[in-house]
């Protein structure tokens, strides 16, 4: 790390991290106090102003070519804790200020205080508990030390979980139980492998870990039992198959808002903490077997997942199977950024095309499941259902909210142009360029998949047979809008030229490049 | 045997156990038992480290560190036993009873 540089920007983009950090927490406590009719606007004041941080924080990052970094209380590490953000975490703050953005809008209808009451017992809790997702994931992309990042995956877990079971209703209780005991089950390992790092090495701060971990060469037994746990602890967190069992309720049960932001940022802040534990606390751990195994668990989760939407009789159920499927094509990264072949790019100072195809897809299936669940909650809020058997021509009622499903089942499916297809051409041509032509098979059985169970979705939706469809009430027009938006953003991914997604690798130069024998 | 090994046997007895728990118990009271077995498992073990570790402060004996992440260990972990026994209570009433199996 160059010393200078950190230096420049301890000084002036250090405190953003801070502001990124604090804004959630403190509106969170003043939505609360509050109260009533307060809390939604004090998210809806709050939600700019953090897409505002985010956006200054990417500046910042792309300004001076290096990671932020901040030290709380000017206390360093090992008995202080830092921030640290770097291109990725930057990429994926912005991410889910923008999600949450849109979803703060699209809630507003589903979650306003009835008038004649002074305040109700769902959209407080909706309203707050959404600030405190925010913080939690704020926490996870920002922090530097594998103790604080345990923190903040537990609030980041106790925030979503409430999330699932607004409704109140027995089923998603029930789903929201399963989620918390198998989030607990994951942290509970995670801390017993920080345990392991701790006794080993004697510190948790990820730098100096790794620096510690890269002089004791070989790698420790205790290290490695250290990593193994906390990888199936967050593989747990992830749903990665076949730690999946709890997802598809638990996100189909959710309130539309709500399952758009467990799936399409929830769920990613645990597979970032597994990008930070393989590529910057042990790169040089990241064995050929490790990832094999990682991508093979991924490839069973495409298949597996998009063999079982292709059943679902309910289009939120489909989705959700659906999220299942898209994570597994994250863990098709680990084999493509650590691979002998990819070598002599990384000697050149630059991170393979698989690494920005990994977190292309990250950012895109965000965007586009956020918008499809939306878009879900709009039809089945007009209908008074989502069983598929009754979508027969809803597109010629909901043509708007249709067509933003089409998007985002674009940006899923990989066709270009779109976000989707961007990151998974990034993907293929990686697993060709290093010779692991298996994965092109797989991601290419999986976007089959993919076309196939949207299909089943649009096919009727768009038909003109039959009879026309009655409302059971009317979808406001400015709540497709922001679906659509959404939507588009997914597609506008795939338009804009690789050459500017240099975000991306900041401050991964020489990380990435030890991850071979 | 010295008091270290002692206690990070029972650490590692006590992971066993509560994993066992976890998975196995149909019943989700049993579940959230076990989870604070492992819990406690985990956390004895980390306070074996903090005795033997690679931080231990010389002279103390100890290592303060572990210590205070055992305590914030600690109540995260009762956060979150309080919010699993109020969904599992909430569970209760709507439905009279308390496993997860019959939906699953």
């Amino acid at each position: 790390m160059d010393s200078l540089a950190t230096l420049a920007s301890a000084t002036w983009g250090g405190p953003l991290l801070v502001l990124a950090l604090m804004l959630p927490v403190a509106a969170l406590m003043l939505a609360f106090v509050l109260g009533g009719r307060h809390a939604e606007r004090v998210v809806l004041a709050t939600l700019p102003i953090g897409l505002g941080v985010a956006v200054a924080i990417a500046a910042a990052i792309i300004h001076q070519g290096a990671a932020l970094h901040y030290d709380l209380g000017g206390w360093a590490p090992p008995l202080g804790v830092s921030l640290h953000a770097d291109g990725l975490s930057a990429t994926l703050l912005l991410t889910t200020a923008v999600v949450l953005c849109a979803v703060g809008l699209y809630a507003r209808a589903d979650f306003r205080v009835p008038p004649g009451v002074s305040e109700a017992r769902a959209p407080l809790a909706f309203w707050t508990l959404l600030l405190a997702v925010w913080a939690g994931l704020n926490a996870v992309f920002l922090g530097q030390d594998l103790f604080n990042l345990y923190v903040a995956l537990e609030l980041l877990t106790f925030a979503a979980v409430p999330l699932v079971c607004l409704s109140g209703s027995p089923q998603t209780i029930a789903a929201a139980l399963r989620y918390l005991l198998f989030a607990l089950m994951g942290s509970v390992l995670y801390l017993l492998g920080g345990a392991l790092f701790y006794g080993a090495y004697g510190t948790l701060d990820i730098p100096m870990l790794s620096a510690r971990l890269a002089s004791g060469d070989p790698i420790a037994p205790a290290a490695l039992a250290a990593a193994a746990l906390m990888t199936a602890g967050l593989l747990a967190k992830t749903a990665l198959f076949p730690l999946h069992l709890w997802l598809p309720p638990a996100h189909a049960g959710a309130p539309a808002a709500g399952s758009a932001v467990l799936s399409a940022l929830v769920v990613k802040a645990s597979f970032f903490l597994i990008l930070r534990l393989w590529f910057d606390v042990m790169p040089a751990s990241l064995t050929h077997l490790a990832a094999q195994v990682l991508a093979a668990l991924g490839a069973a989760a495409i298949l597996f997942g998009g063999v079982l939407a292709l059943r679902q009789a309910r289009l939120k159920m489909l989705i959700a199977y659906s999220t299942l499927a898209q994570i597994g094509y994250l863990f098709l990264v680990f084999p493509l950024v650590a691979n002998p072949a990819a070598a002599p790019i990384l000697d050149l100072g630059q991170t393979p095309g698989a690494w920005t195809g990994g977190v292309l897809q990250l950012v895109s299936h965000a965007f586009a499941k956020a918008a499809m669940f939306m878009a879900a909650g709009l039809i089945a809020g007009a209908l008074g259902h989502d069983q598929l058997r009754g979508l027969g021509g809803i597109g010629r009622v909901l043509p708007m909210t249709v067509f933003a499903f089409a998007l985002a089942g674009l940006s899923l499916m990989g066709l270009p142009p779109s976000g989707g297809f961007a990151s998974k051409w990034l993907l293929l041509s990686a697993s060709i360029e290093t010779g692991q032509w298996w994965w092109t098979l797989v991601m290419l059985a999986g976007g089959l998949l993919t076309g196939a169970y949207l299909f089943r979705v649009l096919a009727p939706a768009l038909s003109t047979r039959g009879p026309p469809l009655t409302l059971v009430k009317p979808v406001e027009r400015s709540r497709e809008l922001v679906v659509l938006g959404l939507a588009l953003c997914s597609v506008v991914l795939g338009l804009v030229p690789f050459s500017s997604f240099g975000l991306v690798q900041i401050g991964r130069l020489g990380a990435t490049g030890i991850g071979l024998p | 045997m010295s008091s270290v090994t002692l206690f990070g046997l029972c650490g590692a007895a006590l992971v066993g156990l509560g994993l066992f728990g976890l998975i196995v118990q149909p019943g989700v009271l049993r579940k959230i038992l076990a989870f604070n077995l492992l819990g406690s498992g985990v956390l004895l073990l980390f306070g074996v480290i903090a005795r033997r570790g690679g931080g231990v402060v010389a002279g103390n004996g100890s290592d303060p560190v572990a210590q205070a992440l055992i305590i914030t260990a600690l109540v995260v972990a009762f956060a979150a036993t309080v919010l699993a026994v109020a969904l599992l209570r909430r569970l209760v009433q709507e439905t009279g009873r308390d496993s997860l199996d019959s939906d699953g």
